[in-house]
């Protein structure tokens, strides 16, 4: 398979994240799009990483990329959990005090 | 200099004036909280003081003789104090450096200023008994005393300046020391008086700060011995003459004598400072303070010009007899004391001027002078206090004519004033005699050499005054002492004073009659020798020449005082026979006028043979103007008061009118300046600045649309800007 397949199923998943992120009216589903655009980011690091000599760097870094997916998940559900505890609702529409 | 001071020496001459200002410490800080509000703590310092002083005149007299009596702390490693400012020049750093001068007119003046303030201390514990600040009293009085002893051991010009203006201060302050208490019945008085003697005084002080400017800017040193030698090389660089500015310097210095010793025109605070405690009329204002101008004349008199010594003479001589007549009609009995004050410090101030003209004994005139102001120290002082024993054996009454037939009350106070007079008077065998002797035989050279008119002037002045100081104090004697009470209340409970006050009077009453010369132990009852002379110059009286201590090194023929050596050799006939024979006829002079004084007041006082009232009746205007004392306080308030006080009122006017509308013109033009700057201000600063923050607000309010707050839009923006930089960089 050429690099060009990769770097298609990549752009398209974050595509699909960022759709996700934006259009999604609950802040789960805004977590799944972050989740598969940090997995774009991992296939890009794992085609390069194959077709550039096959060495360990990519690996290492979709590794690192997993266990801080995993790291920024628990936080981001901290966030949320707090975020419902204090306004009742885990709409990103309805929480907008950022503007104050 | 075959005996050097030793440093134990020095270390007493040191704690001479330490200890006075310990006293003072103390007495001003704790004196209220001691025991007798602590009088004994000052009186028992003195004591020690006059022991040390006494002890230091005994070491002088030990070693003087035929060799000058002279030592400087500075040269000869006893205690020294630099000074803040050491000019660079200067190699030996021997500039404004203030050390110790114990010299014999120094050993003569600091015996006679522990003497007698230890004696005025013993008697202020008596007289001043149940003063309110009886313990500011007492430390005022030892810090003056510390002014004065430290005046008398100063090695410099200004030091001396120093120590003289503290004593001003202290003059101030006691003087004025009634007018803090609210109970005395002459409390504006003492204030006044005060206020004046402080201010009169302050013009001789000018005068003298002046004086030692000039000399200091030539001489570049205040160190009495280094200025001598620098006139003395002055003069003869100049030919023997003394220049022009020297001339001016030294009348600035005589103006400081002129101020605090009370001479004409200057005298006026003396009789106002009666106002102050007895005491403090017997230390300050007879028998030290007053004299310090004359030690000033003495500490200073190589730098004086023949030209201003002619003006000393003048002074001294017109203050002698002018103040005498007054001292003639006062009735105040202080105030005649006062006025017998100014006349005898005129005697002293005449007698140094006319030192520049004497030609037989060279110097006499000076010697004389200071030796007249260590007698008189004594016998002013015991009147000063006897007429305080008499004022408070009277209950505060002054007034000579409510007194009369004390003498049998009072016997111990009569004993006492009647030495101190014969002393005044100049009588053999008492003090004043010896002293007052020489003074007139000093004009006697003068005239006799041909000295110019101020001899013959000083001589009648002199003689005249000395006549009338033993009529006036003969009159005092008459009317306080001898006749029948005038009134009777006073006669009846007057009383001897308490045994201070009478101890003090004894012993200076025997100090008045053996001060001069101790006449009893060798029997030289004309005092060829007397002690103050052996300190101060030295007379061979088989070749009658005469050798001045005072001035080590400094030949002062060559100078201000007429050389005999050289009289002598013009007119070798005339000359040799002048001292001997001033002396005779100064003799015959003061007998005569002595004799005519005591006669005068016998007749007039005693006897009653004539009516003082005819003859002052007789005398009309002359004896108004006597009696108001020349007028010279009306002129003073009429010139000088007046004139300040005009001065003043048209500065004020030129303050409230000129200067003030000058400033109220600023004002007003300031005023309309800040009008345009607030309208500038307001109308287009302030515009310019609304405009920026409306500008602001607007875009504000625009760019507040964008901030929804909503977290996936910010995230659609941010999509949207990279793809169109996407494209941007895509299409570019």
């Amino acid at each position: 398979m050429a690099l060009g397949a990769y770097i298609g199923v990549s752009a398209a998943l974050f595509a699909l994240g960022l759709i996700c992120i934006i259009s999604r009216r609950n802040i789960l589903y805004v977590l799944f799009g972050v989740e598969m655009i940090l997995n774009a980011a991992s296939i890009n690091f794992a085609a390069f990483n194959r077709f550039n000599g096959g060495g360990l760097e990519g690996r290492v870094f979709v590794v690192f990329i997993i266990i801080l997916a995993a790291a920024e998940s628990a936080i981001a559900l901290a966030i949320v959990l707090n975020v419902y505890h204090l306004m009742k609702t885990v709409k990103p529409s309805e929480a907008d005090f950022l503007r104050e | 200099m075959d005996h050097p001071l030793t440093s134990l020496d020095w270390n007493l001459l040191l704690a001479v004036p330490a200890i006075p200002l310990a006293a003072f410490v103390v007495q001003i800080f704790f004196g209220r909280h001691l025991p007798r509000k602590g009088d004994w703590l000052p009186t028992a310092g003195m004591f020690v003081v006059m022991c040390i002083t006494v002890r230091m005149l005994f070491v002088a007299l030990g070693a003087a003789g035929h060799e000058p009596f002279f030592h400087e702390s500075v040269h000869e490693g006893g205690p020294v104090f630099g000074w803040f400012y050491q000019a660079a020049e200067k190699a030996d750093g021997l500039n404004l450096v203030a050390g110790v001068l114990y010299d014999g007119l120094g050993a003569a003046m600091l015996a006679v200023v522990g003497v007698v303030s230890f004696f005025v201390h013993l008697f202020s514990m008596g007289y001043m008994k149940g003063d309110r600040r009886y313990h500011i009293f007492f430390a005022n009085i030892s810090l003056f005393t510390f002014a004065m002893l430290g005046l008398v051991l100063s090695d410099n010009l200004l030091f001396l300046f120093i120590f003289w203006e503290l004593m001003g201060l202290m003059s101030y302050l006691l003087i004025g020391h009634f007018s803090h208490d609210p109970d005395s019945p002459r409390i504006k008085q003492a204030a006044a008086a005060c206020k004046k003697a402080f201010l009169t005084t302050r013009v001789g002080d000018t005068c003298l700060l002046f004086g030692m400017a000039m000399f200091y800017y030539h001489f570049q040193t205040f160190q009495f011995s280094e200025m001598w030698r620098l006139a003395a090389e002055e003069v003869a660089r100049n030919g023997g003459e003394y220049p022009t500015w020297m001339t001016v310097a030294g009348l600035f210095v005589f103006g400081g004598t002129v101020g605090k010793s009370a001479q004409f025109p200057l005298h006026i605070w003396l009789p106002d400072a009666m106002e102050g405690p007895t005491p403090v009329s017997a230390m300050i204002h007879a028998a030290t303070m007053v004299a310090a101008g004359v030690f000033l004349l003495g500490r200073t008199f190589p730098l004086l010009s023949p030209e201003v010594l002619q003006v000393v003479t003048v002074v001294g001589s017109v203050t002698a007899l002018f103040a005498a007549t007054i001292g003639c009609t006062i009735n105040d009995i202080k105030g005649v004391l006062a006025y017998s004050t100014i006349s005898q410090l005129g005697f002293m101030v005449a007698a140094i001027g006319t030192a520049g003209g004497a030609v037989g004994t060279v110097g006499i005139g000076l010697v004389a002078g200071l030796f007249h102001m260590v007698t008189h120290a004594f016998f002013k002082a015991c009147l000063f206090l006897s007429a305080g024993s008499v004022i408070h054996g009277c209950h505060h009454e002054q007034d000579m004519r409510k007194m009369g037939g004390l003498r049998k009350k009072m016997p111990l106070t009569f004993t006492a004033m009647l030495i101190c007079t014969l002393a005044i008077a100049g009588t053999p065998l008492f003090s004043g005699f010896y002293s007052k002797d020489k003074i007139i035989a000093s004009a006697w050279e003068v005239v006799l050499g041909h000295g110019g008119w101020t001899g013959p002037f000083a001589l009648v002045c002199l003689a005249l005054a000395a006549m009338l100081t033993t009529f006036y104090m003969f009159r005092l004697i008459f009317m306080t002492f001898f006749g029948e009470p005038r009134d009777q209340h006073i006669h009846d409970h007057a009383h001897e004073s308490p045994a201070p006050m009478v101890i003090s009077l004894l012993a200076l009453a025997s100090l008045g009659l053996f001060g001069g010369k101790m006449w009893a132990m060798d029997g030289d009852v004309l005092g060829k020798h007397t002690w103050f002379e052996s300190l101060t110059w030295h007379v061979d009286h088989e070749t009658g020449e005469t050798e001045q201590f005072l001035y080590p090194g400094i030949d002062l023929t060559q100078m201000n005082i007429a050389s005999a050596a050289e009289a002598r050799a013009h007119d070798p006939e005339h000359t040799a026979h002048i001292g001997h024979d001033a002396h005779t006829r100064a003799l015959i002079v003061s007998l005569g006028v002595l004799l005519l004084g005591v006669i005068g007041a016998v007749l007039f006082y005693l006897l009653r043979k004539i009516d003082p009232a005819r003859v002052t009746a007789r005398l009309g205007r002359v004896y108004t103007t006597i009696a108001n004392k020349y007028y010279i306080d009306e002129i003073v308030d009429g010139s000088v008061i007046r004139g300040t006080m005009v001065l003043s009122r048209t500065q004020t006017w030129i303050d409230e009118n000129i200067v003030d509308g000058l400033v109220l013109l600023m004002g007003r033009i300031h005023k309309a300046f800040g009008f345009v700057c607030a309208w500038i201000d307001k109308n287009i600063v302030d515009g310019l600045v609304n405009l920026v923050a409306g500008v602001t607000q607007v875009c504000g309010s625009v760019v507040r649309m964008l901030q929804t707050g909503r977290i996936q839009q910010y995230v659609s923006f941010a999509v949207a800007g990279g793809i169109l930089l996407a494209a941007l960089h895509i299409l570019s």
